[in-house]
């Protein structure tokens, strides 16, 4: 018996030559990710176990991207990049990207690839839940607390139970309709919002590999909304490109050993899908694992549509939106937020006939924001996009339990880009294949 | 560690995410300044639609107006406890406000992590459905060591299973002295 990716990533790291799912081992950590909502108080908690004086175990592997809360007024709020500030300058760290500056990013998920810092076969820790997205690039990816995070932070070390594996095979054609969100949502409509707590999703079959590489990030990035530790896609070529372009602008750690899929390992679990046979789905209120069909839910008025997020908000998602809403105008209030300034620079420039994705959006009505994670997670009363009443909003976000985008009786349905911009169009969920001409 | 937990009762549901154990909003106070600190505790559980708050009835906020501190200890939920974020945070604020332990059917993995590693409140798991035979208010008596709830309000008994692998970090206080006794951090 092998052993499955994420055992072969993790025995690396635990140095030694097999784990198996169930033990608990300590690893060591390639790159801790922190971002200003949770970097405050995993520095607390480093300086207090470490000392005041104490130093980061790496500063070329301690990564902060400010992303949650940068384009509000709050005073408090800012106060957490204050002192996110003090603590990069005090550590030396090369890698932080303030807002306010040229350097300054967006969504850490969008940004940690883009900025060269995700790498095959590599382990990182990230104070964010959705870390588990850059399973997509081969690498084991979990998100972690505060505590967790300090601990890291001062030895380089994490202890982990070794996840059992459930193995997702995608095949066939993807149709034009459908997006990876829809598979994702449909794995988990499937599964259970707890259906793979504690273990691995790893997802394989030709229909992954068809995907690029921001699609197979939004496959990931929900396992964690099934309850999975990480998610995992074994690297191919189109991965190792992408990494290795990024590493060679960035100028970052170019050393990385991938680890590749010996179909021999034990799942605990395995399911098939024809993707060519599945339907546009959305999460209803208030569970990601609420799955219906769009169109048995087609018809359901709402108040607003959202396009952004780690999980919504990357070129490939505003691509397909532009797609149906070229030359059209929106029904709806509809908020476009790409998820770091490279997207929305990317948005100026990429056109679908002669206008810019940015012109297609401003022409059809839609609001443009700043790239952070703005309204997906509710933040202060002044985000751009928040629910501060209690309206049906259709979201390409991840999470739509009571409250999460600010308030406790809105009504939130996950849905694709496609699904999202046909909503748009019409006011009322609306299947793609409806918009499409 | 304290083996034995006696409080008052707590119920909610299935499903309790982060961000309703601590909504975003309020993710702005300092973890390490003791006085803002409080405000965590003042917020917990604040995410709750009216309806869940306090099974059976709702209605019944875990923390009261002003208060700082919750008027019960124990929280009984369902499966899926602390799905969503991995806001440590969420431990916290049920640690503030007075927590010490929670009895729920599943916990999602980060969020349990946080409450052990952090030595926030302890997991308890139960294998019974308790958040409909529980309500909230009742007295309940948790050891820990015979895996055991007596419900003295009603006058039931239930058994949890054993705590397992996460003992030795519940017993060691948190992740950094169980870090030391492995030899993974300096003592």
């Amino acid at each position: 018996m092998g052993m499955t990716l994420t055992e072969q990533i993790l025995a690396r790291h635990a140095g030694r030559d097999r784990v198996s799912a169930g033990e608990n081992i300590w690893v060591d950590v390639d790159i801790l990710l922190t971002h200003d909502v949770c970097g405050p108080g995993t520095i607390g908690i480093f300086k207090d176990k470490f000392g005041a004086d104490a130093k980061v175990w790496d500063k070329e592997r301690v990564v902060i991207i400010p992303d949650h809360y940068i384009f509000t007024a709050d005073a408090m709020a800012r106060r957490n990049i204050d002192i996110l500030r003090e603590f990069v300058a005090e550590q030396g760290l090369p890698y932080y990207y303030d807002p306010g500056t040229s350097r300054y990013k967006g969504v850490c998920h969008v940004a940690l690839p883009e900025e060269g810092h995700t790498r095959p076969g590599e382990l990182l820790l990230g104070t964010d839940s959705h870390t588990c997205t850059h399973g997509a690039f081969g690498m084991f990816a979990t998100g972690v607390g505060n505590t967790d995070a300090a601990l890291a932070m001062g030895t380089g070390k994490t202890w982990l139970k070794v996840p059992e594996t459930m193995r997702f095979e995608f095949h066939g054609a993807l149709p034009p309709y459908l997006m990876a969100k829809d598979l994702i949502l449909q794995v988990i409509g499937d599964i259970g919002f707890d259906g793979a707590t504690y273990r691995a999703m790893e997802f394989v079959g030709p229909a992954v590999f068809d995907l690029n590489i921001e699609e197979r990030m939004t496959l990931c990035n929900m396992a964690i909304e099934a309850g999975g530790k990480n998610g995992v896609v074994e690297p191919d070529q189109v991965t190792i490109d992408y990494v290795n372009e990024r590493i060679a602008r960035a100028g970052t750690h170019a050393d990385y050993t991938p680890v590749y899929d010996t179909a021999d390992g034990a799942y605990v679990f395995t399911k098939q899908y024809d993707v060519s046979t599945l339907d546009p789905v959305v999460a209803k209120p208030h569970r990601p694992d609420n799955r219906a069909s769009v169109r048995e839910v087609a018809g359901t008025k709402v108040d607003r549509v959202y396009i952004g997020s780690c999980t919504g908000g990357k070129i490939t998602d505003f691509e397909a939106a532009a797609r149906l809403l070229a030359g059209r105008e929106v029904r709806v209030d509809t908020f476009i937020v790409p998820a770091t300034t490279e997207v929305a620079r990317e948005l100026g420039r990429r056109k679908i006939g002669e206008h810019t994705l940015t012109e297609i959006f401003r022409n059809a009505g839609c609001r443009l924001g700043e790239s952070s994670c703005a309204a997906c997670l509710g933040g202060p009363v002044d985000t751009f996009g928040r629910l501060n009443e209690p309206l049906t909003c259709v979201s390409t976000t991840n999470r739509n339990f009571p409250g999460r985008m600010g308030h406790k009786d809105g009504q939130v349905y996950l849905a694709s880009p496609m699904t999202a911009a046909a909503t748009a169009l019409t006011g009322v969920i609306t299947d793609p294949r409806d918009q499409m001409s | 560690m304290d083996t034995k937990i006696r409080g008052k009762a707590y119920v909610v549901g299935e499903s309790i995410d982060t961000d309703q154990i601590i909504p975003a909003q309020y993710l702005v106070y300092s973890t390490s300044d003791p006085e803002e600190r409080r405000f965590y505790g003042h917020y917990a559980l604040a995410g709750l639609p009216v309806a869940s708050q306090g099974l059976p009835d709702g209605g019944t906020p875990f923390v009261r107006g002003e208060e700082f501190t919750s008027d019960y200890q124990i929280i009984v939920a369902g499966p899926n406890f602390g799905c969503g974020s991995s806001r440590e945070h969420a431990p916290l604020a049920l640690a503030e406000a007075g927590a010490t332990l929670v009895i729920a059917e599943s916990y999602a993995r980060i969020f349990f992590r946080n409450c052990v590693n952090g030595g926030y409140v302890i997991p308890a798991e139960t294998r019974e459905r308790l958040y409909d035979r529980v309500r909230t208010g009742d007295d309940l008596e948790v050891d820990l060591t015979a895996n055991t709830v007596i419900n003295h309000t009603t006058g039931d008994h239930y058994e949890l299973p054993p705590i397992g692998d996460i003992l030795p970090i519940l017993e060691a206080g948190d992740v950094f002295e169980y870090a030391k006794k492995a030899g993974m951090m300096a003592s």
